[in-house]
């Protein structure tokens, strides 16, 4: 009766245009137990696991569920053959309560009636299981703690018969103690036979919780085998192992003196906090795992959110409170990450989304002088070398390499001094990276300021003057960049030399 | 600073969302108990009917918004179905077809706003917008731009209207008309439906959260379109009783009453957002409104000052909903 393997994939290979998220991808796990899936952003991870939930389809290659051939279409029919998913950020309603929100879907009723006693029964059996009885089942779910409505969300994926659970990054928003309470119910349900696909880059965690691995590099399947076999070292060596390219054009440029400085920056909830010394003609490139907090300790400097404590000096004054609209005046600029939603105004055009920030540079009695912003606009396609019919064409019919150009080629046209640039190269092909990265060669031979936030540790270790890794909201360290290495970076964003 | 207090507050009223707009109340009627006419058994049951249409209507409203959509064609498919009623109690038809006639026509209005804003996967707010101009026009051109009279004497005139008022009868003038009975049966119906079936509490999940909802395998598209069937019906009943009220159908009747019962809905706790709101608040908001404009009639104050208060009243309680929303996200 007992099958040996519940679920096996051989040689998944799945393509996206030119790139290939996955290139021969080789998975499988038995059972009663917990494997942890391993590897750097990009890797491949989200793109397997979006392939088991039924949201992608496979270009090649083989998935068994239980000896049976396996094509799940959708999210629901993945749910149907017992596999269930617990996404990083957690998919609750949170207006309903605890008890609903676990029945969800699988209301036991009778003539459309809700049968809510037996929904008690069911629910209350449910963290029950997990060892979570005292959880208020209800209250509405949004007044719980983030780890408790991991457990309603853990509670619901419970319900019925879940014979494979993945879980996404589960403690990327947790404390100590709660992980530790995740473990244990990790434990429990894979003592009841249940497996266990755990993803995460606390390598540590992985190492306490999992009893096999797989370590996945550039959508290639690298190493696999049982936990208490490998060390540390070995498997951060399996995650990195690669040669930084040629595609970082060298251009010499001298550090100055400092423009920004960042002390005890501390946001309402990320970052707790950060210290930094950004100099003019310096690329300071922040590392970290996603969740580690760089994004909100840029948001804060810009003004975009709260700061709760410590303060932000530029040019040696304190100007720790402020505004983006005041930030901009001070000659900083934010390129966001989300290009879509909040980099760029999608359907305007390319003149305006480039001129937005400094129109009154061509404005007379409050009249914009379009022919002007044309020619203000013309410039900067021609600097960075944008790929367009017109200039009144809208944004959105362009790449995201050319998009990102223009998101980037808004702060050149301020003329900030301060560049603020997270994931600027982010879902964009090489020729446009490496533009990308030109621009901020030349931003710092200008003597500007650049901070670039990336999670792809080559091209920091390829662009930047200094390197800050953070990690669960606490800048680490910084070092020249000559005195970091790959590995090094990896495990201080790791966690493995921090303060918890 | 106060960032506790703050967070007491907003989370006392996220636990009792019904607390504030019954309080609310409590406070309205406080205000003007020293009229003189006020709070009269006769007055009361003014009150009482001058909120009816409203509730009917905040009934299904409430699903609507609870499920995250809105529908501004109310006023119209109301108007639209009173002028439907009108011509078939004018035929001679006995009054529960005259009823089923109504409910049909409004549920058809639903169907094609659930079926344009699930299928088609449009804004609510503009889809309704459009049908706010179509059900006007229709009621118009069913009318022949005129009101359609019937015989005063039509059993349908009692769902409003205390008999006494109408022939010469014995009732006393305080009784309310079974109008008000019929409210507040279906809200405790409709109450029932939003609590107790699977239906009611799938429109909550997709208010609060629809990819959520999508995920654990409701059916959100069906269940929206259900949601708009469902409350053009209530509409067709609320159109009954204006039909009722006004002892004729009148194509031109109810302009405005979309802001009321939106109004309404939203002062009883509900949120433009979705996933908030009650039955039982929505009655309230109605309630509070009739109340406002009643007291102010007796005592006196003019039209203009009273639009004034309702409108302060309706940022009020979104101030408050948004106090709330605060900690949900």
């Amino acid at each position: 009766m007992e099958n040996s393997v519940r679920l096996q994939m051989r040689g998944v290979c799945k393509r996206f245009g030119a790139t290939r998220a996955l290139n021969n991808v080789n998975f499988e796990i038995k059972p009663g137990e917990v494997h942890a899936l391993i590897g750097e952003n990009g890797a491949g991870k989200s793109t397997l696991m979006k392939i088991l939930s039924g949201a992608y389809s496979p270009d090649e290659g083989e998935i068994m569920l239980e000896g049976k051939p396996f094509a799940p279409g959708n999210p629901l029919h993945s749910r149907k053959s017992g596999i269930a998913m617990i996404y990083q950020e957690l998919n609750l309603t949170p207006h309903l309560t605890a008890e609903e929100n676990i029945l969800l879907g699988e209301e036991p009723s009778k003539f459309g009636w809700i049968n809510s006693s037996k929904r008690r029964e069911l629910a209350q059996e449910a963290i029950d299981k997990l060892n979570h009885s005292h959880l208020p089942l209800d209250k509405p779910v949004h007044l719980l703690s983030l780890a408790e409505q991991q457990v309603i969300e853990i509670a619901r994926a419970s319900i019925g018969s879940v014979e494979l659970l993945i879980m996404d990054e589960p403690t990327s928003s947790l404390t100590k103690i709660d992980v530790s309470n995740l473990f244990s119910i990790i434990k429990k349900l894979r003592d009841e036979g249940t497996s266990i696909i755990y993803i995460s880059h606390f390598l540590e965690e992985c190492q306490e919780i999992a009893d096999r691995y797989t370590v996945l590099r550039d959508g290639v399947t690298v190493g696999s085998g049982a936990m208490d076999e490998v060390t540390f070292s070995d498997l951060i060596h399996l995650m990195v192992g690669r040669e930084i390219n040629e595609i970082y054009p060298e251009t010499p440029h001298a550090i100055g003196e400092t423009v920004m400085e960042i002390r005890n920056l501390a946001g309402s909830r990320k970052p707790r906090s950060v210290n930094l010394k950004l100099h003019s003609g310096e690329i300071f490139g922040i590392a970290g795992l996603v969740g580690a907090g760089r994004t909100e300790t840029v948001r804060a400097c810009f003004g975009l959110d709260d700061v709760k404590k410590g303060s932000v000096f530029i040019h040696g004054s304190d100007k720790t409170h402020s505004y983006p609209q005041k930030r901009l005046n001070e000659g900083m600029g934010l390129l966001s990450e989300n290009r879509k939603e909040e980099g760029l105004m999608l359907n305007r055009d390319a003149a305006e989304n480039l001129t937005t920030t400094d129109y009154g540079r061509f404005t007379r009695w409050g009249f914009i002088d379009k022919i002007k912003q044309h020619a203000s606009a013309k410039q900067m396609i021609d600097r960075l070398d944008i790929k367009i019919r017109e200039l009144s064409q809208s944004v959105n019919e362009l790449s995201g390499g050319n998009q990102q150009k223009i998101s980037l080629g808004r702060l050149l046209h301020h003329n900030a001094d301060i560049y603020l640039l997270d994931e600027p190269t982010r879902g964009i092909d090489i020729a446009s990276k490496t533009q990308i990265y030109t621009i901020m060669g030349e931003l710092a031979v200008e003597g500007k300021g650049v901070i670039f936030i990336s999670s792809y540790l080559p091209e920091l270790l390829g662009v930047c003057d200094t390197i800050g890794v953070m990690c669960r909201g606490v800048m680490q360290e910084s070092r020249p960049t000559t005195e970091w290495t790959e590995n090094e970076i990896l495990s201080v964003a790791i966690g493995q030399q921090a303060d918890d | 600073m106060n960032d506790r207090k703050e967070n007491k507050l907003s989370r006392f009223s996220a636990q009792f969302p019904i607390l504030g707009p019954v309080l609310g109340l409590v406070l309205v009627i406080l205000l003007f108990s020293q009229t003189r006419g006020f709070l009269t058994p006769n007055n009361v049951s003014i009150i009482l009917t001058q909120t009816v249409i409203v509730t009917i209507a905040a009934l299904g409203m409430t699903k609507i918004i609870v499920s995250g959509g809105i529908d501004l064609s109310v006023g119209a498919v109301v108007a639209f179905t009173s002028v439907l009623g009108a011509h078939a109690v004018s035929e001679g038809l006995p009054m529960i077809l005259v009823i089923l006639i109504a409910l049909i026509g409004g549920g058809l209005f639903g169907l094609i706003n659930g079926s344009i804003i699930a299928g088609f996967k449009m804004n609510p707010f503009i889809v309704t917008l459009g049908m706010m101009g179509v059900a006007r026009g229709a009621s118009k051109w069913l009318g022949q731009n005129q009101t359609v009279n019937y015989d005063p004497e039509s059993s349908i005139n009692f769902l409003m209207n205390n008999p006494s008022q109408i022939g010469s009868n014995e009732i006393p003038l305080w009784l309310p008309p079974i109008g008000v009975v019929v409210a507040l049966f279906m809200a405790a119906v409709i109450s029932m439906v939003m609590n107790k079936t699977v239906f009611g509490r799938h429109i909550y999940a997709i208010g609060s959260n629809e990819a959520t909802a999508r995920l654990c395998g409701i059916r959100t598209e069906l269940t929206k379109l259900k949601v708009y069937i469902f409350a053009g019906v209530l509409y067709g009943l609320a159109g009954v009783m204006q039909l009722s009220r006004l002892q004729q159908g009148d194509p031109t009747v109810a302009i405005g009453l979309e802001l009321d019962v939106i109004a309404a809905v939203v002062i009883g706790g509900a949120s433009l957002s979705g996933g908030t709101g009650s039955i039982f608040g929505a009655v309230i908001g109605a309630l509070i409104m009739a109340t406002l404009r009643n007291g102010s009639d007796q005592v006196g104050w003019p039209n203009y000052a009273q639009e004034i208060i309702i409108g302060l009243v309706i940022v009020f309680a979104v101030g408050i909903d948004r106090l709330r929303q605060r900690r949900i996200n």
